[in-house]
């Protein structure tokens, strides 16, 4: 069993790559002690923390770190009245993180994963600080995976070369990552499909504590991910999948205006959805648009697994509605003329008005909120066409 | 129909046994990470024993293995699968590249052991590989069509797509009929065999003939009658010689060769 990492004398790495088109966007409800034993990498790097629940609460963010922080006053002052899509005592008020953001890319990090180093030598920890990309959640309990030989995990490097390299949805490689080292395209795959297209999305995974549902959980509490597949692929167009919100990185640029994180938490009907509603979302848009969406490494280490009861009481109603919502989402067409982010994500909110709201009201809700995103999103960000 | 790599087509016809391994002559078992020799069909068996997800991406991979199950957000309708038609696996050592990029990276030997079985989603295409496949004979037999023979088609892999068009037919139909492809574990060890260079000495149609398939199978829509693997067959090597005729006579006699095959694949396993 791994052991989060002693990250005392850890020199910074102060030739971090990335450091300035990169935000790490934290949403935290505690406290940010944990930033000190992640000083080494992200350091470096403009960090973002969305202080979610009580705002008179002070949090404290420890020395050195360059960073602003918006509580839910500020969030209510920016926005006004739009600060109404933004969720509240939930860790989807992160996305609220990407919209106040002025980089490419963002990297995002549940709130139980730590970093992890054993067996660990200066000189490999040098080598994987160099790229930094994350945007974490309080950082208690995800740690930095080991891959088989026993090295740690760079989870914000792999997550960079992932965006960077082009993906390929059109045509599956059997050896997955064509682009990878000692990989290429098989006999076969087509010479015009080499080329690929943009990575929006990276979608990282996790060792030790899967990310399963409460009614798999509750059944198989002792289940655990020791598998490390040590890949890297693209999902094809027209596939969905269950996009985890715990180990992810993406590009604003490209896709930003379609990650928001829903309608959950504090008077809302569901929670544990908000990183799936995005996901969804998103990969419709990137289908339409042709961009990529890659998943498999990076691995970060997830120790602690939250409370079966109380997910499933969150998740109970989306267990149910996603029986609608996914057929919803695998016949949604967007129409030729959306072709930045925001015209597609303002037709789907017209669908989902119109086909997800016969099942519950929120969906109306939601609908709604996904128009006043969009909206904030260009209020902040005046010059961005996606 | 039968010559080259397409002879054991010959064995997939003949046999009683409801699946099939089938892999090249110049592989050999590989070891896992661990050192422990792979036991390619035993991993192919359980890949065609388990269900398929074909209709939604898992991103733990396959639900069903030991350690691993469905993740969040995973709809509990489809958790069941579908039938599993064919399982292809993968190569470590020599993987199988096209003579291009073998001549150009001469010195590229596939050492990554991905520890993973997954299901190509519904509607992907994907470039199958003769080298080290199974399939459920029962379920898709006749879709494993020994059809496309190139000019100029060689002894090595490199000189030849029969099982490339072969595995567009495969899971194009298994896609129609509701079925699965796997691909992933278990990995074999290939080893020289040809030389990449002199394949590339002769003029290789491939490439020509996988542009113009691709368009091709991501727009048919086989009919909605065609409920029965030879019927998908037909209706298949029909599109072809309509759709696909004209472009190259190799796609010409593919079809003929399908239908001619459908109609052996009847005669021989008439008593079922």
């Amino acid at each position: 069993m791994v052991e989060p990492a002693n990250t005392v004398g850890i020199p910074l790495n102060h030739a971090a790559l990335l450091k300035d088109e990169l935000d790490i966007v934290i949403p935290t409800i505690r406290n940010l002690d944990f930033l000190d034993m992640w000083r080494p990498f992200l350091q470096p790097y403009h960090l973002i923390i969305v202080q979610d629940g009580d705002p008179s609460k002070t949090i404290a963010v420890p020395e050195g770190f360059d960073y602003e922080l918006y509580n839910r006053n500020d969030i209510n002052r920016i926005l006004g009245p739009k600060a109404s899509c933004i969720s509240f005592k939930d860790s989807a008020c992160r996305c609220f993180g990407y919209m106040v953001s002025k980089k490419k890319y963002i990297f995002t990090i549940d709130d139980d994963c730590f970093v992890s180093f054993p067996q660990f030598s200066k000189s490999a920890l040098r080598l994987c600080l160099k790229d930094c990309v994350v945007s974490m959640r309080d950082l208690v309990t995800v740690s930095v995976a080991k891959d088989p030989s026993g090295k740690a995990v760079n989870a914000l490097e792999q997550h960079i070369k992932n965006l960077l390299c082009p993906s390929s949805p059109f045509f599956f490689n059997t050896l997955y990552d064509p682009y990878r080292e000692g990989a290429d395209f098989v006999r076969g795959y087509p010479f015009s499909l080499r080329e690929g297209v943009s990575t929006a999305v990276s979608h990282g995974l996790w060792l030790n504590i899967p990310d399963y549902d409460a009614p798999t959980q509750l059944v198989k509490p002792k289940e655990r991910n020791t598998r490390y597949v040590d890949a890297v692929m693209t999902i094809p167009k027209g596939t969905l999948f269950p996009m985890c919100g715990m180990n992810l990185a993406f590009d604003r640029d490209l896709i930003g205006p379609a990650m928001y994180f829903g309608l959950m938490g504090d008077g809302q009907p569901i929670g544990r959805y908000d990183d799936m509603w995005a996901g969804w979302c998103v990969k419709v848009i990137c289908d339409h648009l042709g961009l990529g969406v890659k998943t498999g490494l990076p691995y970060i280490y997830h120790s602690k697994a939250s409370n079966p009861f109380v997910n499933l009481k969150k998740e109970y109603k989306g267990i149910f509605w996603q029986e609608d919502i996914i057929p919803f989402f695998q016949s949604a067409k967007l129409s030729k003329e959306a072709v930045t982010v925001q015209q597609c994500y303002l037709e789907l909110s017209k669908l989902v008005k119109e086909k997800l709201s016969p099942i519950d009201p929120y969906f109306d809700k939601l609908a709604d909120a996904m128009v006043t995103w969009i909206e904030a999103w260009d209020e902040l960000n005046p010059a961005t066409k996606a | 129909m039968f010559s080259g790599y397409s002879c054991r087509y010959f064995g997939y016809l003949v046999s009683k046994k409801k699946y099939i391994v089938s892999i090249d002559d110049d592989c050999v078992p590989a070891k896992d990470p661990k050192g422990v020799l792979v036991d390619a069909v035993s991993q192919h068996v359980t890949n065609l024993e388990n269900p398929a997800t074909p209709l939604f991406f898992n991103t733990l991979y396959d639900p069903y293995c030991e350690g691993a199950d469905f993740v969040r957000g995973y709809p509990f309708s489809l958790r069941s699968g579908v039938p599993c038609a064919a399982s292809c696996g993968l190569w470590l050592n020599l993987a199988d590249l096209d003579a291009p990029t073998q001549a150009l990276k001469t010195e590229q030997r596939n050492t990554s052991y991905v520890d993973a079985v997954m299901t190509v989603p519904l509607k992907a295409m994907l470039p199958i590989s003769g080298i080290n496949i199974a399939f459920n004979r029962e379920l898709v037999g006749p879709a494993l069509v020994p059809a496309l023979r190139i000019a100029g088609e060689g002894k090595v892999r490199w000189e030849t797509l029969e099982d490339v068009w072969c595995g567009m037919c495969l899971k194009h139909i298994s896609d129609h009929l509701g079925y699965g492809v796997k691909t992933g574990l278990p990995y074999v060890w290939r080893n020289e065999r040809g030389d990449a260079v002199e394949s590339l000495r002769k003029k290789w149609e491939g490439m020509k003939l996988m542009e113009k398939s691709v368009p091709f199978f991501e727009a048919l829509k086989l009919p909605e009658s065609a409920v029965s693997v030879e019927d998908c067959v037909v209706e298949l090597a029909k599109a072809v010689k309509e759709q696909l005729g004209s472009d190259d006579p190799a796609f010409t006699q593919a079809a003929d060769a399908m239908v001619k095959w459908v109609q052996l694949w009847n005669s021989v396993n008439s008593s079922g």
